[in-house]
């Protein structure tokens, strides 16, 4: 399988705490990676140094071949365009509406396109995680489950061939978590997307993972199907099901 | 030891704004330039001060005038009120309570509005989204407010006048078009040029200042008051040091 992303050998420490320790993995095309681990583990870390909003202090990152901390700021602007990011807390700007939120990448992104094409586009990403009718509404109107899916869609707006989640359902019921792991997965097939989803609810890897890579000490401590971690007798592996 | 540790924090501190400054000057004001949120900035950080401008400027005027009368009564030059009130308020008044009262309402507010911003990860997405939240943020608020206060100075001295004038006309009988023939006949070029010429600098540093605090900071909501609250603190004080730094340099150009 072709790999959209490489990381290799990655290193980052803030002050004397060492959270990503030689840590190393890879993507596939079409490839969903959910990345397993404690909290404070480094998961976040590890996302937000493939995105570039974190420098790592030595490795790798490959995305599509281009080593991220080599990009400057205009390749990184560039790049981002083929990769989404799904906040934890969502991000939503709180003071724009929903149509606004999902517009403002657009526009800087897309100039050329017509308000018609934007209009289009919004409506198009609202309706694939099902809240057209939330158009015009703020934000702080909306419940825990809908920023999520509001959230899913400004990340998904621009089209990026891969996407990164942070905790997508965190903080939410077990049936509006479900909801969310579906539409991942109908995104993913829907737009064949490659992603990687960190968390730490087993219902989300059950549901969402290809391939599960356990972060443990900085690094990536194991790697293999869900069944193959549910079965396994590593200690470390082990706690995540009990 | 806590006071060496407060000494450093303050050259910490200093440092890191003069560095939030320059990155101001080397990349928030390149292009591509975010106009149309200048405009908005400028709507809502000048247009929407205004009527806060208006009411402590006339109030400022009035009682500015009530308090002097005595004094000038008792030296027998009344007829001066309108001089020198015209000169206070348009040399330092004027521009240093516009100021002041500007720091209050904008800086908490851009402290605080970047704050949230912060830590909800919203600067976050949107330098994910391939937006500068620097340009978009930090550079259209600094600008906004380096361009709105000067703006407001002029129309708060006017209005500030206005009420010396009905502050003149409580306890005698002034016309209108006297009292400011008085009040602009005892103002010079000198009077006008380094007082509407600071406000540039007032703005700039109370931009900075409340674009810094919100932009570094930490801790949750209780970070962000902190940042509200501590971005009117040190906006006040750079009005002060800035108003000091004025007078000298005034003075060396022989403009006092």
């Amino acid at each position: 399988m072709e790999a959209v992303i490489v990381i290799e050998h990655l290193y980052k420490r803030f002050g004397a705490n060492v959270v990503l320790n030689d840590f190393s993995l890879e993507v596939g095309k079409e490839e969903n990676v959910v990345v397993l681990g404690k909290s404070g583990s480094g998961k976040s870390v590890l996302i937000k140094c493939i995105i570039g909003l974190l420098r790592p202090d030595s490795g790798t990152i490959k995305v599509f071949g281009e080593n991220i901390p080599d990009l400057n700021h205009e390749e990184l602007d560039r790049m981002r365009t083929k990769i989404g990011f799904l906040f934890q807390g969502n991000a939503l700007y709180d003071s724009m509406t929903v149509r606004e939120n999902l517009e403002f990448s657009l526009r800087r992104h897309w100039i050329g396109f017509s308000q018609q094409k934007i209009d289009g586009l919004v409506m198009e990403a609202l309706e694939n995680v099902g809240l057209p009718h939330t158009v015009e509404m703020m934000p702080a109107e909306l419940s825990g489950g809908m920023l999520k899916r509001v959230a899913l869609a400004r990340t998904m707006i621009l089209q990026p061939e891969i996407i990164l989640y942070d905790e997508p359902t965190t903080g939410l019921d077990p049936v509006t978590a479900r909801e969310i792991d579906n539409l991942i997965l109908k995104l993913q097939k829907k737009y064949h997307t490659s992603s990687i989803i960190i968390t730490h609810d087993m219902n989300c890897v059950k549901n969402t993972a290809d391939r599960v890579a356990l972060l443990l000490d900085g690094k990536c401590y194991a790697q293999g199907k869900y069944d193959e971690f549910e079965r396994s007798t590593d200690q470390h592996i082990k706690q995540f099901f009990e | 030891m806590k006071f060496t540790a407060n000494i450093r924090e303050f050259f910490g501190e200093t440092g890191n704004l003069a560095e939030f400054t320059g990155r101001f000057f080397s990349i928030g004001i390149k292009p591509r330039f975010e106009i149309k949120e200048l405009f908005n900035q400028c709507y809502l950080i000048g247009y929407k001060s205004l009527p806060l401008i208006a009411l402590t400027g006339f109030i400022m005027g009035l009682v500015l005038t009530m308090q002097l009368r005595p004094s000038l009564v008792t030296y027998g030059v009344e007829s001066q009120l309108p001089v020198m009130v015209g000169i206070a308020i348009v040399r330092e008044i004027g521009p240093v309570i516009t100021a002041l009262i500007f720091a209050g309402k904008i800086a908490s507010s851009i402290g605080a509005e970047l704050g949230s911003m912060k830590v909800t990860e919203q600067i976050d997405a949107m330098e994910v989204g391939g937006t500068n939240p620097f340009k978009y943020l930090v550079a259209t608020r600094v600008l906004a407010t380096t361009m709105m206060l000067p703006v407001l100075t002029v129309m708060g001295d006017a209005i500030c006048l206005f009420g010396a004038y009905i502050g003149v006309n409580i306890r005698s009988v002034t016309s209108f078009h006297l009292f400011f023939t008085q009040v602009f006949h005892s103002l010079s070029f000198g009077d006008l040029l380094p007082a509407f010429t600071k406000t540039f600098f007032f703005g700039f540093a109370i931009g900075i200042v409340g674009c810094y605090k919100g932009y570094n900071s930490t801790k949750g909501t209780q970070g962000v008051g902190n940042s509200a609250n501590s971005a009117v603190v040190l906006s006040s004080v750079m009005i002060f040091l800035i108003d000091l730094l004025a007078v000298q340099f005034t003075d060396i150009l022989g403009l006092n």
